[in-house]
């Protein structure tokens, strides 16, 4: 029990269409790590013989609304949790067509690690693409390309082997650190959770076994400190009478009390006191802790300030260039005013300049055309009405992404990766 | 740079601080909603933890079926005693008297489809802006699609195929009059996550979740406690069982389940090794198969 306590938490996603057998890996992951409940399998089973399947149909383990059970497809991006000895898993299970290309950058945003089937007969297909081109635009650190239904051809290395080079060949123009590839039938089992005695040729882990040991550590930025503050904490209690602290979650480096600090936008230097929390003050914290930190001097701060390293600062600029997907069903309007979100801090934004649109299959640059649709990507620039703190979105995720809010609707519109 | 990483519970826990401290900021009257159960507990610790030196600055607000387990009752009071926060009740008695609603009849009656009446009704009653409850994603598939942030309309329904999307950190609680929002800080919580946190923060919780002798009687399966609230079938025979409750609920619908488990430690283990979800034993879930998404788009939980 206590090495239950000592688990690292592992978010990935999974993107896929109909055929490629994403849902039946996700089932087979689900079912063969034990995370299945007796109820939920017998609900699936049940359905199974209601559609008048012979087999039960593990992708059923997935599908939640009405909709999507009547319809047999996946809508929305759904999150399934399993545990496993070693580590805790949340999988953002994400549809994988291009009209839910929102969806894909939805659960792109929080993973650590990306899931990408590739169907070992027809090697690395546009879909493949335009996953991996996602994968990259989102920086998620590592990507597990499975070359998945090695049972259609015959467990074959060269078929393997003949995909890993087709990818590499591909991958070469992304920005992806950390890719393995791993051979597998979803269908029958082998190497999703247990070794396939099919493939002697495969010396490498399993699936399974590379969500569990994949080094996740230096995923966060432990090296530029950035303390965007949510909100302020005042007592006004008689123990605590001259209390004021600024509670936030770091999104970057590392703090400790004597730090000498800025506050910006203002410029104001001080140094930190103390890093309470209700556990006890701390002597140093790190992303993504959420703590409550204390100055030396008394200072003006507030929500959307940002409590940095007074040797490292992000950039302060009211042009922001970012690549921006967009996830409403209504174009962008010309000249309209939208509300920008980035960490805590919020301001009015006009979309100033749309400089090119991307084809997210081939990642070439569209510069004919660019009207902007649903689940379009490009690089925009925009001007907002006072200065974002900012760091580019490949140094700290945290920093680096915002959001488009619609003022008429309030509806979020857009998601931007700051460059 | 091992040393700079966070443990499962940390981060869960780091998660939820944080939607918390972007409730208190983003919305004018936000609400705990409180059941008694041990996520709205969590929960409810959670803020502690969130706003930690001062108090938790939002009511608790619970939804009263009238059919209650003595135990829960207590045990919301004596909390918010010790917290020194407000108590907000939605008396579901009252919405029957009041002729709001109409009580269920027949020998599986419950008051469950009630409470979502009654939770709007306080809802607007209160001008609360953002309920937030101790929902979980790994609940029930219709909340595996749930948002943090979840958006209401000034019917208080919930539309799954039109939600805002919702990326990285960055939630967008903007609504306008009239217009509520649901939110879920442990929504990435499994239930041994809650389980293990509990133990670990020795966090208080109703006994009613550790093995106990209670009168109970065999029905859809599972061990329904005996209480003023239930009509008894004729075939159907009291007995004494130890027993303990996964969830809890109305005292009418929540079955508990035959167990040794009477430390946290224990309850820990028989979660590790439980075969069924704990919301098998909750006899709401079982009205049809995609129960809990039809009633969630009326304004549920």
């Amino acid at each position: 029990m206590s090495s239950y306590l000592d688990m690292e938490l592992l978010r990935f996603t999974t993107a896929g269409s109909v055929d490629d057998g994403k849902s039946t890996l996700i089932g087979r992951l689900l079912f063969d790590s034990k995370s299945i409940f007796e109820d939920q399998m017998d609900q699936v089973k049940k359905t199974s013989q209601k559609r008048g399947l012979d087999h039960t149909e593990l992708a059923l383990l997935t599908d939640g609304l009405r909709d999507e059970r009547e319809q047999g497809i996946t809508i929305d991006v759904a999150y399934r949790y399993f545990a496993t000895p070693k580590r805790k898993f949340i999988i953002a299970d994400t549809p994988g067509h291009i009209q839910y290309t929102r969806n894909m950058v939805t659960g792109a945003s929080t993973a650590n690690l990306a899931v990408i089937l590739v169907d070992a007969r027809n090697g690395v297909m546009e879909q493949t693409c335009r996953h991996s081109i996602i994968a990259s635009l989102l920086q998620i650190p590592h990507v597990v390309v499975c070359v998945n239904k090695m049972d259609l051809v015959d467990y074959s290395e060269e078929a393997f082997d003949k995909v890993v080079e087709e990818y590499e060949a591909f991958a070469a123009k992304l920005d992806v650190k950390d890719i393995r590839f791993v051979p597998i039938s979803a269908l029958h089992g082998d190497n999703v959770v247990n070794r396939s005695k099919n493939m002697d040729w495969y010396e490498g882990p399993t699936l399974l076994n590379t969500l569990e040991t994949i080094h996740i550590g230096s995923d966060e930025n432990h090296i530029d400190c950035r303390f965007p503050v949510q909100t302020v904490i005042r007592p006004h209690s008689d123990e605590f009478h001259d209390y004021r602290g600024y509670a936030g979650r770091i999104a970057g480096g590392v703090y400790k009390p004597g730090d000498e600090v800025t506050v910006l936008p203002s410029g104001f230097q001080s140094k930190i006191k103390e890093i309470t929390t209700f556990d006890g003050a701390l002597e140093e914290a790190f992303a993504p802790m959420s703590v409550t930190l204390t100055l030396e001097d008394d200072i003006d701060v507030s929500r959307g300030d940002m409590i940095v390293r007074t040797n490292n600062q992000p950039d302060m600029e009211q042009d922001v260039e970012f690549m921006m997907c967009w996830l409403h069903n209504e174009p962008p309007r010309p000249r309209a005013k939208y509300i920008v979100r980035q960490t805590t801090n919020e301001a009015r934004a006009m979309i100033k300049d749309i400089q090119y649109k991307m084809d997210i299959n081939t990642l070439h640059r569209i510069e004919d055309d660019k009207s902007i649709e649903m689940n379009d990507i490009a690089r925009v620039k925009i001007r907002t009405t006072k200065p974002l703190l900012t760091d580019p979105y490949r140094r700290n995720r945290h920093t680096g992404s915002l959001i488009l809010i619609d003022e008429a609707t309030n509806d979020t519109v857009a998601a931007g990766m700051i460059i | 740079m091992q040393k700079y990483t966070l443990k499962h519970l940390q981060e869960l826990e780091s998660e939820s601080i944080y939607v918390l401290r972007e409730v208190f900021a983003q919305f004018e009257n936000p609400a705990i909603l409180f059941s008694g159960g041990k996520d709205s507990i969590v929960l409810t610790h959670l803020a502690r933890k969130a706003f930690y030196p001062a108090k938790i600055p939002f009511p608790l607000f619970h939804v009263d079926t009238g059919h209650n387990f003595p135990e829960t009752i207590n045990f919301r009071d004596s909390l918010v005693d010790k917290l020194g926060v407000k108590l907000i009740v939605g008396s579901v008695q009252k919405s029957i008297d009041d002729g709001r609603v109409k009580e269920e009849r027949g020998i599986n009656a419950s008051r469950n489809q009630l409470q979502t009446t009654t939770l709007l009704d306080t809802i607007e009653e209160h001008q609360i802006d953002c309920a937030m409850g101790g929902a979980r994603r790994d609940e029930e598939k219709a909340r595996a699609k749930e948002r943090f942030f979840s958006h209401r309309d000034d019917f208080g329904q919930w539309d799954p195929k039109n939600q805002r999307p919702e990326l990285w950190n960055l939630f967008n609680g903007r609504k306008v009059m009239g217009e509520h929002f649901r939110v879920f800080p442990i929504s990435n919580w499994t239930e041994m996550d809650v389980w293990q946190y509990i133990l670990a923060e020795k966090i208080d919780i109703p006994g009613l979740y550790i093995a106990h002798e209670r009168e109970v009687v065999w029905r859809n399966d599972t061990w329904i406690p005996v209480s003023d609230y239930i009509n008894l079938r004729d075939d159907e025979e009291v007995v004494k069982k130890k027993v303990r409750f996964r969830t809890l609920g109305d005292i009418t619908i929540t079955g508990g389940v035959e167990s040794e488990a009477d430390t946290l430690e224990k309850i820990v283990e028989e979660v590790a090794a439980a075969r069924q979800t704990e919301r098998g034993n909750r006899a709401d879930d079982k009205r049809s198969e995609t129960s809990m998404e039809d009633r969630k788009k009326e304004g549920y939980f």
